[in-house]
């Protein structure tokens, strides 16, 4: 009797179920590519939502030299070894925006642009961080035509030309150290009168002699002409005294968000925007799960990104046979042999 | 339309096969060193397919032709541009979803 019962509900189960993932990944960075591959090993049904470049901001960072087994390494030859090995799974890749993630009680479901929504019982959100904008007139407009956020994409236009590097932290520095390689003349301007960034990028920059720090200093307008960006205007926040530097491009670096605007209604975030999880990286909504720079943390790093992205799939991987009643979860590899 | 060829753009041959083409004309900027280019070539390519013969599709590679980007103040790749009547008609800088591709190569026909 309770056998027959079990396998007249688990057909129906079957048929409503065709179209019902396990897990919708978010976002294809290190987080979502290793919550991919964990999640195929599970034998979830799974798929990822990538809107741009699969690999996330690693694909674009010039070396890499901080992932363990890796001395070195390109940022995007380790992206694509990330996407490569979840795709040795089979795992599905949508190139497709996302709009909204709605929680529901009998499943969850992920909107895309073109429509289409898909039901699943668990979600990984691995949307990531962006560098955070000036928001000064310009910027926007002359994107890509001399406002750069990635001095190692970029640099290459700006040979033997006149460069201003915005922002005060490691990031900044190291930018424009980098440009030191390639422009004329590279500025720095800073808000303040002491730079944020380590000790060491700090001396090296002092010691380059192509970078000029201009303290005290912040950006108001970019200004362009017919070929692109030609100027920017610059304020003494003490003296109060304006001038329009020349230049040809103007790279910002002034901090970081994180991308958490298809967080749904209801999950905790914390004041700056991150997700707050749990040690399994649920989110305060059951069967959410939150991975890499988009979660609250102590370091935002490549191998944290891929290490969340694991815990959520072996976290999820368990939600999933929970609530499909199952009460195994032989699906689950806890520990390699 | 499978199979169709993307040409390549050099900067002798720009104005003839873009500014001169009587159908709109998708041109990807790009270089080999440029990660988000080489994610970006396939959707390209896909786009290219299921366009067919409304639109032409072309790639500039820019390490090797500098005039051309310079010319329309390029200083980032990967950058799409959409010519029509040889007029900048869309412009669209990074690796971006193919849907955004595709409403402005839309746009650009509408």
């Amino acid at each position: 009797m309770p056998v027959n019962e079990n396998q007249n509900g688990g057909k129906e189960k079957l048929v409503q179920q065709e179209d019902l993932y396990d897990v919708v990944i978010v976002g294809g960075g290190p987080g979502g590519l290793t919550a991919g591959l964990y999640a195929m090993r599970a034998a979830l049904k799974s798929v990822l939502i990538e809107k741009g470049l699969p690999g996330g901001q690693i694909a674009i960072s010039d070396s890499v030299e901080n992932y363990p087994g890796f001395e070195s390494i390109s940022g995007f030859e380790l992206s694509d070894k990330f996407f490569q090995h979840a795709g040795s799974y089979d795992l599905e890749v949508l190139q497709e925006e996302v709009t909204s993630v709605d929680p529901g009680l009998e499943h969850h479901s992920v909107t895309l642009r073109t429509g289409r929504v898909i039901k699943t019982h668990a979600v990984v959100l691995a949307t990531g961080g962006s560098p955070r904008e000036l928001e000064i007139p310009g910027e926007k407009e002359y994107y890509g035509k001399g406002v750069s956020y990635c001095a190692t994409c970029d640099g290459f236009f700006f040979r033997g030309k006149t460069v201003v590097v915005v922002g005060g932290g490691d990031t900044a520095v190291e930018e424009a150290l980098y440009l030191s390689k390639i422009a004329e003349k590279v500025y720095l301007v800073h808000r303040r009168d002491a730079l944020r960034a380590s000790r060491i990028l700090q001396q090296r920059a002092m010691n380059e002699c192509k970078i000029e720090i201009l303290w005290n200093t912040v950006a108001l307008e970019v200004k362009a002409d017919e070929h692109g960006v030609c100027a920017v205007t610059l304020e003494n926040v003490q003296s109060g005294e304006q001038r329009d530097l020349p230049v040809d491009g103007v790279f910002i670096f002034v901090g970081f968000i994180p991308n958490n605007s298809l967080v749904p209604q209801g999950i905790k975030m914390n004041a700056d925007g991150y997700v707050v999880t749990d040690e399994k990286c649920e989110t305060s909504i059951s069967g959410i799960f939150a991975v890499g720079d988009l979660r609250e943390k102590y370091a935002r790093q490549i191998v944290i990104a891929a290490a969340d992205g694991c815990t959520a799939a072996l976290a999820g991987a368990h939600y999933v046979e929970v609530r499909k009643g199952g009460e195994t979860v032989c699906a689950m590899p806890v520990s390699p042999a | 339309m499978a199979g169709k060829d993307i040409i390549e753009i050099s900067d002798n041959n720009f104005d003839t096969e873009v500014l001169e083409s009587s159908v709109p004309v998708l041109v990807d900027f790009w270089a080999p060193w440029c990660g988000p280019c080489r994610a970006i070539a396939p959707v390209v390519e896909e786009l290219s397919g299921e366009y067919g013969d409304k639109l032409k599709v072309a790639k500039c590679n820019v390490d090797d032709n500098p005039k051309t980007p310079s010319k329309y103040g390029i200083r980032a790749i990967p950058t799409l541009i959409i010519f029509k009547g040889g007029n900048v008609s869309e412009q669209i800088t990074g690796a971006v979803a193919k849907s955004q591709i595709a409403a402005a190569i839309d746009k650009a026909m509408s």
